[in-house]
């Protein structure tokens, strides 16, 4: 049987958020008891989490979350990453050894900063060097998977029930001022641990819930921009376009989402003249970008985040609150688990982009 | 004693007794097969003559003819097949080029019909267009690496000149020379309603069709016939003509006899000369001409219109194609090589050139493959058949599609194949008045949109079987592909799996 990346694997799921408009921080706990509700749309084979604001001490410095089936992998990554970073830390990520979480890889963290003299020489930025260096890892060191690689965030995830994946990493005991959490069903894997997510690129992380039919489409265009979709799900390739659009293009969030869920022509045509030749020039311009068929998905970034649904709205999803606090999930259900207190329940339309942003500095 | 070589006619026209000589067929009949014997008081025919046309067919109301193929030549031989021994025969009488038309009908393969198109089941649902949005809307034209914004930070249309489709589907060129002014009218007419566009060819703009100018696409031959300010001006984008699929290679050759009245007029040249347009364009012996001509074009018309470059599909086409793209052009026209033509030397029809479905998947991945797939859109034709053809075609990376052998079949075109005779039946590829005059051009219209109506249709739900409502998810999206017989280098090189992987 084929590998996770080496076949497209569609897969079902579940997903929730939390973010404090505030820059409150709080732990994960919350996002376990929403991910264990949905126990139903998940099969085990994937869970995980991101959250934000989790390593002030170290939040000038790229935090990169690594897999590595062993030893000699990790050596190999180590020499590779000490050539182009300075390692401030090094560190194995603490976990909790649980009956429910097996075949466990070696999983480590790094904080890294960028050797100067090389970025220079190399004549980019800080976040395209280190973007270079993770398609590096991922595509050419065997056995080594870097699954985080933001400022100040996080991502963990394993095979198993998304609940179980949140003790194994103790997310009760970390504490982000925004939140996501995935769970899969994905109809067709050994189960690999990079091929759970979120998934995520720099700060950018995304949960997903659907199966998209403008894959390939999508896929083609991104990849003649250096990306290169490995894991060949829907999720990865929705980050890259997110990536490319919003830190590449400079798009905001929610021009972003005018481009991959753009309204219907019909749509477009019933706006004022100013913005019928907004969104018409966002759709001409990057009409490889548009994603067709189901999806739900949470777009996390430094200070925010962004609900999304198709523009047919073809998956559920729904956002609520409490006071500062804003949730998205795929069922109210785990709002309610995650807070018994929310309430304010609204299903955004499809294709109507929900962007929530924490007031002041992060 | 004179060598005696025999070409059994290759068709028979069978007569029943039910004909009331009522001479419809001789009237229709512009090859003079049927004609009426003072003798026998019946009609009889000259085999000889006979095209295959079915117009008499058509018209005789007492369904009293049939056409048969004649089935007597020369002895089997899959080597010296009957089209070979023929050929030979008639070149040794004349010591002429053997000429043809329409497009290659020898049986090499349609690599359309061996690639299957997917569904969903389960995992995504299916989108029924009749219920829900599904959108066909396509914009040819480059589009910028970059965004960019005003002092204010909203976003500034950035976007040169594009071409706006109702769907991805046009009339490829066909000189008004070529075909008859009813047939040019009836495209035109179409293309307006449809919200898409026709090409001149290389023939020049006819004064009346001036005012459809919004949907029509002016050809530059190498001929250069009837280019001039206004017909630049006068459409809604420019075809520098590099090559045609169906005589990759060589250029073309109206006879004087077909130059005449309008058609001089409009091709600005005098009545009863042959209109040569030569092989190779001789201002362009190489890339760097061609961007010259690209922005020599541009310049004439203040960089408001977008530039097709037009090319027959050849071996290496995904490096012309590349050089193409970095031209100037707006959009590559790719022709494959079963595209028609109104004449072309049937060695050149038949061998030269290759299919249009291997040439896109290479030009598609290649120009991915240096990272400016964005500079250009692609066009395909020759031959685009049907809905499933142009779904398949978007599907392996076409943005849009031509077609003209078919929108000819529309028209009434019975694909006889004779059109460099200048006597068509169907009153399509003739300048003979009484001919042309038999394709009613608001008739012809009807057909056209009828017919691309039905293809709108079929596309749509092929797209929601898939699960895309928006056409542009749709291109360049393999693997809604599979290929089916096919080689393992074959499929590499259409860049899809076999069916059942």
């Amino acid at each position: 049987m084929k590998l996770e990346g080496e076949v497209r694997i569609p897969s079902g799921c579940a997903i929730s958020a939390a973010i404090s408009r505030k820059g409150n921080l709080f732990t994960g706990e919350g996002m376990i008891k929403a991910m264990e509700v949905m126990h139903e749309r998940s099969n085990g084979l994937g869970g995980g989490f991101a959250a934000y604001g989790i390593y002030p001490e170290y939040k000038d410095y790229y935090a990169f979350h690594i897999f590595y089936s062993d030893r000699n992998a990790r050596i190999e990554t180590e020499s590779f990453l000490k050539e182009r970073f300075e390692i401030v830390q090094a560190e194995v990520i603490p976990t909790h050894q649980i009956p429910e979480i097996t075949d466990v890889p070696l999983i480590w963290r790094y904080f890294l900063s960028p050797l100067r003299s090389i970025v220079d020489r190399e004549m980019l930025d800080e976040d395209e060097y280190t973007v270079r260096a993770v398609t590096k890892v991922n595509s050419t060191i065997d056995g080594a998977y870097v699954f985080s690689s933001g400022k100040n965030m996080g991502t963990f995830k394993a095979v198993g029930y998304p609940e179980d994946v949140g003790v194994f990493y103790k997310i009760d005991e970390i504490e982000g001022y925004s939140w996501t959490a995935h769970g899969r069903y994905p109809t067709n894997t050994p189960g690999w641990w990079g091929g759970a997510h979120p998934f995520s690129l720099l700060d950018f992380s995304v949960v997903h819930n659907g199966e998209i039919s403008s894959y390939d489409a999508n896929r083609r265009f991104v990849e003649m921009f250096g990306y290169r979709c490995s894991l060949q799900t829907d999720t990865e390739v929705i980050t890259y376009i997110l990536d490319y659009l919003v830190r590449r293009q400079g798009l905001t969030p929610e021009e972003a989402a005018n481009v991959i869920a753009a309204p219907f022509w019909s749509t477009i045509e019933s706006k004022d003249e100013k913005e019928r030749k907004r969104l018409t020039y966002l759709r001409t311009m990057f009409s490889s970008l548009l994603v067709t068929g189901p999806f739900s998905i949470v777009f996390g970034f430094t200070g925010g985040l962004m609900a999304l649904n198709d523009r047919l709205k073809l998956r559920s999803m729904v956002v609520g609150e409490n006071k500062d606090m804003v949730y998205v999930a795929s069922e109210e259900a785990a709002i309610l688990s995650a807070d018994r207190n929310a309430g304010g329940f609204r299903f955004p339309m499809g294709g109507e982009a929900v962007v929530i942003r924490v007031e002041g500095e992060v | 004693m004179a060598i005696k070589s025999v070409i059994y006619p290759e068709f028979e026209v069978v007569r029943y007794d039910r004909c009331t000589r009522c001479g419809r067929c001789i009237k229709e009949c512009a090859n003079g097969v049927h004609f009426f014997s003072q003798d026998k008081k019946m009609v009889l025919s000259d085999d000889t003559k006979c095209v295959d046309c079915l117009r008499c067919i058509a018209f005789c109301p007492e369904h009293a003819i049939k056409i048969v193929k004649s089935g007597c030549t020369f002895r089997d031989n899959a080597n010296w097949r009957p089209g070979i021994v023929s050929g030979i025969i008639k070149e040794a009488n004349t010591g002429g080029v053997l000429l043809s038309s329409m497009g290659n009908p020898e049986p090499y393969p349609v690599y359309w019909d061996k690639i299957l198109i997917n569904a969903s089941q389960v995992t995504n649902p299916s989108i029924d267009p009749l219920r829900e949005p599904m959108e066909t809307r396509v914009f040819l034209g480059k589009k910028p690496d970059k965004i960019e914004r005003d002092e204010d930070g909203n976003l500034v249309d950035n976007l040169p000149p594009q071409m706006e489709l109702s769907l991805p589907v046009m009339f490829s060129a066909m000189s008004y020379g070529s075909i008859s002014y009813n047939a040019h009218s009836a495209l035109a007419q179409a293309a307006e309603e449809l919200g898409i566009f026709y090409n001149t060819g290389e023939g020049g703009l006819h004064e009346d069709f001036y005012k459809y100018g919004k949907n029509t696409i002016v050809q530059v031959a190498s001929g250069r016939f009837g280019v001039w300010r206004g017909y630049l001006e006068g459409g809604a984008a420019i075809e520098i003509k590099m090559g045609q699929g169906a005589k990759p290679g060589i250029g073309g050759h109206l006879p004087g006899a077909k130059i005449v009245g309008d058609v001089s007029r409009t091709r600005m040249i005098p009545e009863g000369t042959d209109a040569v347009s030569p092989a190779p364009h001789h201002d362009i012996y190489s890339i760097e001409d061609l961007r010259q001509l690209v922005i020599s074009l541009k310049e004439a018309t203040g960089y408001k219109k977008p530039v097709i470059v037009k090319v027959a599909s050849v071996h290496n086409i995904s490096a012309i194609a590349s050089g193409i793209a970095r031209s100037g052009a707006d959009i590559i026209a790719i022709d494959g090589f079963r595209g028609g033509t109104g004449a072309a030397p049937t060695a050149i029809r038949d061998n030269v050139g290759i299919p249009v479905e291997l040439a896109l998947a290479s030009v598609d991945q290649r120009l991915r493959d240096e990272g400016i797939r964005n500079n250009v859109s692609l066009v395909v034709g020759g031959s685009i058949r049907n809905a499933s053809d142009v779904v398949k075609a978007i599907a392996l990376g076409a943005d849009a599609v031509y077609i003209a052998t078919a929108a000819l079949i529309a028209l009434g075109c019975h694909l006889c194949r004779n059109c460099q005779s200048g006597k068509c039946c169907w009153g399509i590829a003739t300048q003979r008045p009484d001919l042309v005059e038999r394709l009613n051009p608001e008739e012809g219209k009807e057909r056209l949109v009828n017919l691309l109506s039905a293809w709108k249709g079929e596309i749509k739900e092929m797209m929601g079987g898939m699960g895309i409502n928006s056409i542009e998810a749709l291109r360049g999206n393999r693997l809604m592909l599979r290929g089916i017989g096919l080689t393992q280098k074959e499929l590499d090189i259409l860049g899809i799996t076999h069916a059942g992987e």
